[in-house]
């Protein structure tokens, strides 16, 4: 079967600066795809040129088989966007917005308002039918704007950063519909960069960072090739000092970041017990995760 | 600027939805609405009307008022695409990002453009109606002729809507449109023969006012108010038309360009 979504050799600068350099991606119907990377990195950049809203420099792409840009139109009909930042009808109710934005995709106004209580529901937004979008919450408008991406019944959904700015109750409600929305075998495309996130909702995951592809692969696998399996953190005024004259003794990688050190280990038994021995500093023993991963892919320095 | 944002425009149906959204939003205002396009069109037309029109014998032919009539309708018309188009459409192109939402349908943004510059039209249609209304009932217009001021004032609104799309396309904020309506709308105004015919005008700025749409407005609708066929109506016509289409191509070029990034 073809990929539901393909890019080869994606190019797109602006002002002389390359913004997504050499981009390939294949993503297969059914699956919840992930787009990493620091600010800047090129995902939303990629996500507009794959909906075929901007024309890449080189490269192509297609979307449900159709080409894009050439047959963006008729492509979009089957796909559905939560964009980055809210961009609901602030005059109209909740179901004003689905009908209105149904009407855009050719559909009936009575297939539309057959549709919306199903999808008022999907969006525990039932009791709010006939609120004005100003009166939500920040939560209510994300699960809006994801009742509303699913209005045409879409075959592909793109989300970028759906759960930026929302409290943790609201990330994980939003979490179970996309769960749902997988279940339901439709394919997923989504950029972020909360670590969890990813590792919780997609089946791969793409790492990008100043406009290329760095690693791919599923959240397992990024941590296994990337990375050694247990990080030890140890904290403390002198993790400094401590770091200079042991870490290389018992970690086969360390990181100083402030007044931490991670340590990168396939075994952390004898560094734990030099540690427990280390009065002035503290330290935390976990599992590899994805986080770790993406710092190492990354870096540490601040991207603004 | 990349060579794809000169293509020529696809016009489709597909602008209706678009314009249906609009109509929606302006439904729900509907009453301060109209009370608004009518307030200061019936204002100045009353004021300047009975005030100056009883030291004026009469103007053209008619009474002053009657002669500013028409002039009105022209500038309330133009007024209300103008503001549609400027403040409106960059609301929601720029601060609700209603476009945003939009083009990630299979909508696109040559369909948008066009029905933006149709909903200001529209503005217009109903703001000239509502003041042709008040103009009927003064007793200020008595012909028939006069009905063919409302594809007049559609075209009007056509002309200045996407006219003021170009200053859209432009515009970094609200801020810029003051430049257009103080070196732009005002002077249209003033110079196009809404208060007193175009040649009391020195002849550079009669030259000048040929040049601005607002004074063939004005030439088609001073006769047709008064029962007469227009001079060169064909003429006039084109003219607006030539805006209306410069105006609508030119703007979409330019968000074309801006919307690319």
């Amino acid at each position: 079967m073809n990929p539901v979504i393909q890019a080869k050799g994606l190019q797109k600068s602006y002002a002389g600066h390359r913004v997504v350099d050499g981009l390939d991606l294949a993503i297969r119907k059914g699956e919840c795809f992930g787009l990493l990377g620091p600010n800047g990195a090129g995902k939303t950049t990629t996500l507009r040129m794959l909906l075929g809203l901007i024309a890449p420099d080189a490269g192509t792409a297609t979307l449900l088989d159709l080409p894009v840009p050439q047959a963006a139109r008729e492509a979009r009909i089957k796909v559905g966007v939560v964009p980055q930042m809210d961009n609901l009808d602030p005059d109209f109710t909740v179901a004003e917005n689905l009908l209105v934005y149904g009407r855009y995709f050719g559909m009936h106004d009575s297939e539309i308002e057959a549709r919306i209580p199903d999808l008022l529901e999907f969006a525990s937004l039932t009791s709010k039918r006939d609120a004005k979008v100003p009166t939500l919450s920040g939560g209510m408008k994300r699960r809006l704007t994801l009742a509303r991406a699913l209005v045409n019944d879409p075959d592909v959904v793109f989300l970028d950063e759906p759960t930026t700015g929302l409290d943790p109750q609201a990330r994980h409600l939003i979490w179970q519909r996309l769960n749902a929305l997988t279940q339901q075998g439709k394919t997923l495309l989504l950029t972020t960069h909360f670590m969890d996130e990813a590792e919780r909702l997609c089946h791969r995951l793409a790492v990008m960072d100043n406009g290329k592809l760095i690693s791919q692969g599923s959240p397992r696998e990024l941590i296994e090739s990337n990375i050694e399996p247990q990080v030890v953190e140890v904290f403390g005024e002198t993790a400094g000092q401590w770091a200079n004259a042991h870490a290389a003794t018992y970690a086969q990688r360390h990181e100083v970041s402030g007044e931490s050190v991670f340590c990168y280990v396939h075994d952390a038994q004898p560094l734990v017990v030099h540690l427990q021995a280390q009065s002035a500093l503290r330290y935390l023993h976990r599992p590899a995760n994805l986080e770790d991963v993406f710092l190492k892919l990354t870096g540490r320095e601040m991207r603004e | 600027m990349s060579m794809s944002h000169f293509v020529l425009p696809t016009l489709t149906l597909r602008f209706f939805p678009i314009w249906r959204r609009q109509w929606l939003v302006w439904r729900k205002v509907a009453v301060p609405a109209i009370l608004g396009h009518l307030a200061d069109p019936v204002i100045y037309m009353l004021g300047l009307g009975y005030g100056l029109g009883s030291l004026l014998p009469e103007m053209g032919g008619t009474s002053y008022i009657a002669f500013l009539a028409a002039g009105t309708l022209c500038y309330s018309s133009m007024n209300s695409a103008s503001f549609e188009s400027l403040y409106g459409a960059f609301a929601r192109m720029h601060e609700q990002r209603t476009w945003e939402a939009i083009m990630n349908t299979p909508v696109t943004l040559d369909d948008i453009v066009l029905s933006e510059i149709l909903w200001s039209a529209t503005k217009s249609l109903m703001s000239g109606v509502a003041v042709l209304i008040v103009i009927w009932i003064l007793g200020l217009s008595n012909s028939l002729m006069s009905m063919w001021m409302i594809p007049l004032v559609l075209l009007i609104g056509l002309a200045f809507a996407a006219v003021g799309m170009i200053m859209t396309a432009l515009a970094p904020a609200y801020d810029f449109f003051m430049y257009y309506f103080t070196l732009v709308i005002t002077p249209m105004m003033l110079l196009c023969g809404v208060f007193f015919p175009v040649t009391q005008l020195p002849e550079a700025l009669q030259a000048l006012a040929t040049a601005l749409p607002l004074t063939h407005a004005v030439d088609l609708a001073r006769p047709l108010m008064n029962g007469a066929v227009p001079t060169q109506a064909a003429f006039h016509i084109a003219v607006l038309l030539a805006y209306a289409l410069a105006g609508f191509y030119i703007s979409l070029v330019l968000f074309r360009r801006r919307l690319s990034r």
